[in-house]
């Protein structure tokens, strides 16, 4: 045997693609930190006092009561089926009807189905710090979460001018400064921010738009009141549930479909396509070369990413494909180099760029940057966002809205106390016990206090910390967020939940799907709709009054006349 | 399509054929040293075996002697080998994944069934049949991939990539598996060519599952310079060097086609097609049968080379 031809061998080998070296390069990186934030976000505000209500809710959905009558005792939370007095809500006559006559064994049998639907997909997410190539299904509740057409509506309006002003915002911040000479936002809050980032100052990236994509958590506390927990405007994740989850329900429950007219979600990745197209740079074509870029396949979004740029009919590219000439950005293609007019970045800032960023990134593209700000390219969502998903910066959106949009906010902020001010340390101090403590640049429940859960030494340490840097915190109080009905062991049962829409905006101007993601935390009486602790999706419906289609299909006159004054609007 | 999507699909195909042949090169050790010492080749057949996987060094590093229990431990899933079986199939899945939406359902399923499948085995704890059938698996692995890819996938560029490097690797493999063989076969100052043995040459042709489809090309008694012309020169034999090379010339000519435009791959194609198909077996071993193997591995490596920097890098 010769040297040579064993030397070919090893040739042979090492020509081998290096696949899981590469892999495990986006491990080490790969939890961005728009990703870890979005699977991180939690809520634990007000668990207390939910178990009681839990359990008689629970038992209201079982017995059927929602037919209207009383269930008991007012109710601490609002449920968006029995309202807090259990009395059933509008919207919800056909599915509590159908939840009380379907047979208990139904609604296994379809959990099940979903389960295997989600599987065969491949619908999964890694998970950090296991064995690579863990990967799990996020849990799948099959009760539909239903919101009156009225009721989205004005959500719409409130998310249409929330993300305008916050597009405004943005420019302002890196362009004129106007709120800043205006006193709206202090200006040592900005420009001390490490969220700021200098490099975009006296930019406009194309088109003017900064926040292409943004993830508007929404928790509801009441019939009408509704607040923004927070906008996420870096890289928000979770869309592909919101699309998966349709199917797997237009699947299992063509029959509640029928009845329900439900307004459709399926054309996201269209309306996400057409956003991108809207934005690209000038020296663009009519026929705009997009791009998804991905951290890679060990990302725990990396499912979506591929969903996404599947639908959309574009590449999914990771930094390796991009390279960088003369400020130009091409990717490297088996017909050549083909150049690339929009980047739809699921990396964030601090990776896109080793030679303006951090400098070991593997998942960026050098002098990405550069052609960002020679014009040559769109990035969506633009660097240097992460500005308004500041805590503090948070708390003054209301006066932001009505600053850039000249009307009052639509959507309501949780009221927040920024412990910068004096008087509000003072305030926050003295009710430890009963607020949320929130570090402004906090994501993933990471240094944050809920009063009513910690033990006094853990308030009073944190009092410490809170004193030696007021004004690295915020504070707001523990909120009531509304449950809905949800399959579990037991049968049906309220749960807390909260609401994610996506919000696309171009140039062109601001456009969303009627609803959003709902995520439940599927523990009883908890309030972490986390996906890593225990929380589940589940499909959100926008249904125009039902009445008309229900009594067609069902012949039922009882419960039309809950749905009352609307009537005939069905169609 | 992406260079870096059609390199994961041209080493995907490679790395499911290479553990093929790793399972074949096992079961042919298994076979030969059932032989009566009278009728074996006097050195080690486990060594030889490790000698065709081309793991020689990273074996010894490990192990003093080649023996069935370490051999097949090492081809088969030591964390020791860096191109176990297991670490094939891993990294094949590996890049599967990252071309998920280019490769069809049924493509997929088969390497992640495989996958699954490797993860579960102990070797301790298996007797001989049982490792038999990890092995049987293993070959109806890249008979289900290669089928798969056949019925389901798009006549597309990436299509052409992931039959490009399972003929690539099959050549490769084929072509080492002959040259491992002919030199231990080859008795010192015996003139080339001139010495048979047919159990060892019969368990070569097993080893590419040719022994049957021999008989029905020559219809004649199994001789070295036969089974070297069958499986380098004979068309008939689908792993012969000159299959492979038509194979990898028609998917190249069909890029070329589409893109239209040619390069270095497909001249340096074209070349070694055109010098199988002049070749005679006598000249083959005028020259030298492993000089000639050994020529044909590096022209094959080259080529290689050539395909990656004209569309995967």
């Amino acid at each position: 045997m010769s040297a040579k031809s064993k030397q070919g061998r090893t040739q042979s080998q090492s020509q081998g693609n290096g696949q899981s070296q590469g892999q495990s390069q986006s491990l080490d990186n790969g939890q961005t930190k728009g990703q870890a934030k979005s699977q991180g976000h939690q809520m634990s505000q007000g668990q207390a006092q939910s178990q009681v209500q839990v359990q008689s809710l629970g038992k209201g959905y079982a017995q059927g009561q929602m037919q209207g009558q009383h269930s008991g005792a007012p109710s601490m939370f609002f449920d968006e089926m029995s309202g807090t007095d259990g009395n059933l809500r509008q919207g919800y006559e056909m599915l509590s009807r159908w939840m009380a006559e379907a047979p208990p064994e139904q609604f296994a049998n379809r959990q099940r189905e979903a389960e295997h639907f989600f599987r065969r997909v491949g619908i999964t997410f890694n998970v950090y710090g296991e064995d690579e190539g863990a990967e799990r299904l996020i849990p799948f509740d099959i009760v539909p979460r239903i919101l009156m057409a009225h009721e989205w509506r004005k959500l719409e309006r409130g998310l249409t001018q929330r993300v305008t002003a916050l597009n405004r915002f943005i420019a302002d911040v890196y362009g004129a400064q106007e709120c800043l000479k205006a006193g709206i936002v202090p200006r040592d809050l900005v420009f001390q921010n490490p969220a700021f980032e200098p490099e975009m100052s006296r930019f406009e990236p194309p088109g003017g738009v900064y926040v292409h994509i943004a993830g508007v958590d929404i928790v509801r506390v009441g019939p009408d009141q509704f607040y923004v927990l927070e906008d996420n405007a870096r890289t928000p994740s979770g869309v592909s549930y919101m699309l998966e989850n349709r199917e797997a329900m237009i699947r299992l429950f063509p029959d509640l479909f029928r009845a329900h007219r439900v307004a459709p979600v399926e054309n996201y990745p269209d309306l996400l396509l057409k956003t991108l197209r809207d934005s690209a740079p000038k020296s663009a074509s009519r026929d705009p070369t997009i791009v998804l870029l991905t951290p890679g396949p060990y990302n725990s979004a990396y499912y979506e990413h591929s969903f996404l740029a599947d639908k959309m009919g574009v590449e999914l590219v990771e930094g390796r494909d991009l390279l960088v000439r003369d400020a130009i950005v091409y990717m490297r293609t088996t017909r050549g180099l083909q150049r690339v007019d929009v980047i739809y970045r699921r990396v964030d800032d601090a990776f896109l760029d080793p030679l303006s960023f951090n400098p070991h990134s593997v998942l960026g593209v050098p002098g990405l940057l550069a052609a960002y700000k020679a014009g040559n390219v769109t990035l969506a969502n633009a660097v240097g966002t992460g500005i308004s998903d500041d805590k503090a910066i948070y708390s003054y959106m209301p006066e932001i809205v009505r600053f850039f949009c000249g009307e009052a906010p639509i959507l309501d902020n949780v009221p927040t106390w920024r412990c910068r001010d004096p008087d509000s340390l003072k305030y926050v101090l003295s009710r430890l016990d009963e607020l949320v403590v929130k570090a402004v640049d906090g994501s993933g429940g990471y240094g944050m206090l809920v009063g009513p859960h910690a033990t006094l030494a853990e308030r009073e340490a944190f009092a410490l910390k809170l004193k030696a840097k007021p004004e690295g915190f915020i504070a707001q109080p523990t909120l009531a967020l509304s449950t809905v009905p949800c399959f579990v062991e037991n049968g049906i049962a309220p749960r807390h939940v909260d609401l994610r829409p996506y919000v696309l905006s171009s140039p062109k101007g601001v456009t969303c799907v009627p609803g959003g993601l709902t995520r439940v935390a599927l523990k009883a009486g908890s309030l972490v709709v986390n996906s890593s602790q225990g929380g589940g999706t589940k499909d959100t419906w926008v249904v125009d009054t039902p009445a008309a289609s229900m009594s067609t299909a069902r012949g039922s006159s009882d419960v039309a006349q809950h749905a009352g004054e609307t009537t005939g609007e069905g169609g | 399509m992406l260079s870096r999507m059609a390199d994961s699909l041209f080493w995907l195909s490679r790395y499911v054929e290479r553990a093929e042949n790793l399972a074949r090169t096992i079961e042919v050790a298994q076979r030969l040293v059932t032989l009566p010492s009278a009728y074996a080749d006097t050195s080690n057949e486990w060594e030889s075996a490790i000698t065709a996987a081309a793991a020689k060094d990273a074996f010894f590093r490990v192990h003093k002697t080649a023996t069935s229990e370490t051999v097949i431990a090492f081809l088969l899933n030591s964390p020791d080998n860096p191109s176990s079986i297991e670490a094939c199939i891993d990294i094949a899945r590996a890049n599967a994944r990252s071309v998920r939406t280019t490769i069809t359902t049924e493509m997929w399923e088969t390497l992640n069934d495989a996958w699954n499948d490797l993860q579960d085995i102990d070797l301790d704890r298996m007797n001989e049949q049982e490792i038999s059938r990890v092995l049987d698996n293993v070959k109806a692995v890249s008979l289900r991939f290669d089928g798969a890819a056949y019925r389901t996938m798009l006549r597309t560029d990436a299509y052409w990539f992931q039959r490009l490097g399972t003929f690539v690797e099959r050549a490769d493999n084929m072509a080492r598996l002959l040259d491992v063989k002919y030199h231990l076969l080859l008795p010192d100052k015996e003139p080339i060519g001139g010495s048979l043995d047919y159990f060892q040459w019969a368990a070569i042709l097993r080893s590419v599952n040719a022994l049957t489809s021999f008989h029905w090309v020559y219809r004649a008694n199994v001789r070295p310079w036969l089974v070297a012309d069958f499986l380098i020169l004979r068309s008939e034999q689908p792993r012969s060097l000159i299959s492979c090379q038509r194979a990898i010339n028609n998917y190249l000519d069909q890029i070329a086609e589409n893109y239209g435009r040619q390069g270095p791959a497909q001249r340096q194609a074209r070349q070694m097609l055109t010098a199988l198909e002049n070749a005679q077996m006598q000249e083959i071993f005028k020259v030298g049968l492993h000089e000639y193997l050994d020529q044909f591995i590096n022209e094959n490596n080259r080529l290689a080379a050539d395909i990656r920097t004209q569309y995967l890098a």
